[in-house]
């Protein structure tokens, strides 16, 4: 299976301090370790929310909010992709990690939907609109 | 089950630590049997006391210490293994030294690495290869390995003890093979992981069309060994093949598993992450100067399908060369057959017939169902549906996939005159 790992923001990482290179150091490390485990996919770190925008959809009207957000505690600062064999090993994995930020944080794990999830909600409609794409591309080829 | 069960979490430590801890103690006791044996006494002793004592802070290092007690009190105390302790002692005393040169210059500091070329030693034939590094390195049970392979378990626990025994009576050393040993033992490695990940990927027998945990696990495998030995070129083109072949897993099959060809699928279900990754692992292994080399091209013939945003758009002509360098490195009809579909989606299917029909006279391809299949497909397109249809029926007769054959007898079934 597949998770998100979810770094949340903290005061320091939304006022744009820099992590120590102690951190880093002991990041790259893990980092390392994760890829010789063959555990990592991918990973990025996200700048503070003053850099970032939303835009938020109310019916038909779409407006812009620009950065930063209020709500620090729920924001990202930056994720991993894993791949894994349960939960349970990626919380295991996520023990080793250092201390992302200085003092209390949490790190989030979310598993990511995968096709099998779909079994039930891949409805008729759904799959219609496969077949017929299938069809199209089948005359293209013809 | 909750995911903080206990049993969970030991489970995911043992698939975090085994490889290692199984590695780090085939060199303290120079046996890869014993070692395992030692390393699952201290997962059953982490079973026994976790329960009391809560998972350690550290489990890998507690099971590490645990084994290595088990290891020095079963050499010392048992009359059983008495000569053969005395002479491990000695190698033990002998290897100090020797060590500190080795471990120096030795190309790869790594005993996951030693492990891994032992566990792929050619001395072994492929199949036991295959159950022991899934075993040792994937940490997969027997039952496990033997419900992917489809295979009685007790043929997969006689296969992992016979390979062991092999193993030993050679004295195959734990170490990384160097000079001009290293090309060929890190080709018997990378036939490991591809057999298993193609086993996964396109079941020979059975009901299932694919097995999907052998993909994941050959794939773990070898981007283990991409970052084991970065400057191998033909391990980052393996890795991008196994990528990149992978991409295409959410694609490959309807909702309800039937198989969906190759050009029929739709693209916007591949998986990015894994083509990124995929085209990502290619491009390091030609920076790595390994262009003309089997894996490469076949994962630079996958690229070619991986970039292309529609079926109609993908680049035959390039297909069709790579095919044609790749059967001059490695010649082989299965490789002809491959070269004559693209020659016949580049310039046309009259111009691909001839190439097939060429090959139907070799005796390799006789059973093989790939190849009434093609010609199937190019008599459809040339306008021949009486003999496409013959064609499509004859390899779905040949074909022991039941959803590959199911498949196969609706494009019969499809062509009508």
């Amino acid at each position: 299976m597949r998770v998100m790992v979810l770094v949340k923001a903290t005061k320091d990482s939304e006022a744009g301090v820099m992590p120590s290179t102690e951190l880093l150091t002991a990041m790259g490390k893990f980092n390392e370790e994760l890829v010789k485990a063959g555990v990592m996919l991918a990973g990025e770190g996200l700048k503070a929310s003053s850099n970032g925008a939303r835009v938020r959809f109310e019916g038909a009207k779409r407006s812009v909010i620009d950065g930063p957000f209020a709500e620090t505690k729920e924001l990202v600062a930056g994720f991993w992709i894993w791949q894994v064999k349960s939960l349970a090993e990626a919380i295991e994995w996520l023990k080793r990690c250092p201390n992302p930020h200085p003092g209390v944080c949490e790190v989030e794990i979310r598993p990511v939907f995968e096709a099998s999830d779909f079994g039930a909600e891949l409805t008729p409609e759904l799959r219609a609109q496969e077949d017929r794409m299938r069809k199209e591309t089948e005359q293209r080829a013809r | 089950m909750p995911p903080t069960d206990l049993h969970s979490t030991i489970d995911a430590v043992w698939r975090i630590e085994s490889a290692k801890l199984i590695a780090g103690l085939t060199r303290l006791v120079r046996d890869v049997g014993l070692a395992e044996e030692f390393a699952q006494d201290a997962l059953v002793a982490a079973l026994e006391q976790w329960p009391a004592t809560g998972v350690p802070d550290h489990p890998g290092a507690w099971l590490m210490a645990t084994a290595r007690r088990r290891a020095i009190d079963t050499l010392r105390r048992g009359p059983r293994v008495e000569a053969q302790h005395d002479e491990l002692a000695a190698q033990l005393a002998a290897r100090a030294e020797r060590d500190v040169d080795a471990e120096l210059d030795d190309d790869f500091g790594d005993d996951l690495l030693r492990l891994i070329f032992l566990t792929c030693h050619p001395v072994l034939p492929s199949e036991a290869r295959v159950a022991l590094t899934l075993r040792l390195l994937g940490g997969l049970s027997s039952t496990e390995i033997a419900r992917a392979f489809l295979v009685p378990e007790p043929t997969i626990q006689q296969r992992i003890v016979r390979a062991k025994r092999t193993l030993a009576e050679h004295q195959a050393p734990f170490e990384v093979p160097r000079g001009p040993e290293l090309a060929p033992r890190l080709a018997s490695v990378l036939e490991v992981l591809y057999l298993v990940f193609n086993e996964g990927y396109s079941a020979t027998a059975g009901d299932d069309w694919m097995r999907p945990s052998l993909c994941d696990e050959a794939l773990r495998l070898a981007r283990i060994l991409s970052a084991l030995t970065p400057l191998e070129p033909e391990v980052h083109a393996l890795t991008a093949l196994l990528e990149l072949q992978a991409s295409r897993t959410p694609a490959r099959t309807d909702a309800t598993g039937t198989p969906i060809l190759l050009l029929d699928q739709d693209r916007s279900r591949w998986d990015r992450v894994l083509i990124t990754r995929g085209l990502a692992a290619l491009a390091r292994a030609e920076e790595l100067g390994g262009t003309r080399a089997p894996y490469a091209l076949q994962a630079a013939i996958a690229a070619c399908h991986a970039r292309a945003p529609t079926a109609a758009a993908t680049d035959w002509p390039r297909i069709a060369a790579l095919y044609t360098t790749l059967a001059e490195l490695t010649p082989s009809p299965v490789i002809e057959l491959n070269r004559a579909v693209a020659i016949g989606m580049a310039h046309g299917p009259a111009a691909a017939l001839p190439l097939v029909d060429a090959l139907a006279s070799n005796p390799t391809l006789a059973n093989y169902p790939w190849l009434p299949s093609v010609r199937g497909d190019l008599l459809r397109k040339l306008g021949r549906p009486t003999e496409a249809r013959a064609e499509f029926e004859r390899a779905a007769t040949l074909n022991q996939n039941a959803r590959e054959r199911e498949l196969l007898l609706r494009r019969a079934a499809e062509c009508t005159p």
